[in-house]
């Protein structure tokens, strides 16, 4: 059955309390989840008090800050810093999101940060993502066409290539996918909303010609239909895109092609 | 992924459940404001008004398909319900053969009421 409670070694216990060194007027307080794996303890949550004053206007920023100055052993990804490289996603006050497109000023009180939901963690702030990657690589994300290569590049009109916007700039940061309860509870079958949305991007493009084996693969209770269309992938992505809509667009080519 | 399934490639079904799901839905939301507005018009009604009602050939039909479509959507609701929350395999399988083998009897046992009065029975 699906456990509902943390076991015993992942309860959350109260962690160190870091008060901020300067006198600063806009202190803010930023509650981190923390995990060691290497010291068999529990996780715990360390609260760092930041001046604002003192700190970039993003939640990266303080997360940088923490551990330039305060908390070396801090552990986090983060690349791009400007929304495009998906490294950064987290669950910041109750939200998952992205660490440096996200604002201090847009949560009120206290900042609680938190790895993405239902993964498995790997230190602090960073989960593995190597199932989410195995699923992509499931789909086939590229290209495929059964005539032979073109002397130019593939043509697209302007409608086709429209079909495309709204797919292609999907980050794969799983912002969607660890926010869909759906996926919490089947992880190991069920794609989760940023694979089929990529899955969606093959299916919709023109110069692909292997739809019908794309929804093949997809065809099953698992891997598709376990979308309840709870549309949290919707509300959670970073980057303003609709998964729950491309799923539903796959549902529609499957059952028109029955 | 499940070790087991990991390897077994995709199961090729599941639009025809997603599809009857949703039929069954719509036709279940007209039916049952049919139902209610019916049975709300027949309060107050003696036994006798309510058997004859029922009785007639349009809600015999309706009736038996009220309960047809419900027990239906029921049974696919479940099952993914199932599905979803229950991960030991045996469990599960025994838990969807309860809920299908209850469903069935009971939409038998609905279906074989409305027709007994409409054939008559009392």
């Amino acid at each position: 059955m699906v456990e509902f409670t943390l076991p015993k070694n992942s309860k959350i216990k109260k962690g160190k309390k870091h008060p901020s060194k300067g006198v600063g007027k806009t202190n803010k307080n930023f509650k981190v989840y923390r995990w060691n794996p290497d010291d068999e303890k529990n996780p715990q949550l360390d609260t760092f008090e930041i001046n604002l004053d003192d700190c970039g206007p993003m939640v990266l920023d303080a997360l940088i800050k923490i551990k330039n100055e305060i908390d070396p052993t801090l552990t986090f990804r983060r690349s791009c810093r400007e929304g495009v490289c998906g490294s950064c996603a987290m669950n910041i006050d109750g939200t998952n999101t992205l660490a440096c497109t996200k604002s201090i000023e847009e949560v009120k009180g206290e900042v609680s940060i938190f790895p993405l939901p239902h993964m498995h963690v790997v230190k602090d702030l960073v989960t593995d993502m190597k199932k989410l990657y195995e699923q992509y690589a499931s789909i086939k994300p590229w290209l495929q066409s059964n005539s032979t290569n073109p002397s130019k590049e593939r043509s697209q009109s302007k409608q086709e290539r429209a079909k495309l916007d709204g797919l292609w700039e999907c980050i794969l940061c799983a912002c969607c996918s660890t926010s869909c309860p759906s996926y919490w509870w089947n992880p190991d079958r069920y794609l989760g909303p940023a694979v089929l949305l990529q899955a969606y991007r093959w299916i919709a493009d023109s110069r692909d010609e292997k739809t019908g084996e794309r929804l093949d693969n997809l065809e099953d209770p698992f891997r598709l239909y376990r979308c309840h269309t709870i549309m949290n992938c919707t509300s959670a992505c970073p980057k303003g895109l609709n998964p729950a809509k491309a799923i539903a667009e796959t549902k529609k080519l499957m059952h028109e092609r029955r | 992924m499940k070790e087991s399934k990991k390897n077994l490639g995709s199961a090729k079904y599941g639009a025809h459940h997603w599809w009857h799901q949703r039929v069954t839905a719509v036709a279940l939301t007209f039916l049952c404001i049919w139902l209610i507005i019916s049975l709300t018009l027949l309060t107050g009604s003696s036994y006798d008004a309510a058997y004859n009602w029922l009785k007639h050939p349009l809600v015999t039909g309706l009736s038996i398909l009220v309960v047809v479509f419900t027990i239906y959507h029921l049974s696919l609701g479940l099952q993914v319900i199932v599905e979803d929350y229950i991960h030991t395999e045996i469990t599960k399988v025994i838990t969807l053969m309860l809920i299908n083998f209850s469903c069935l009897l009971l939409g038998l046992t609905c279906c074989l009421s409305i027709l007994f009065v409409f054939f008559g029975g009392n």
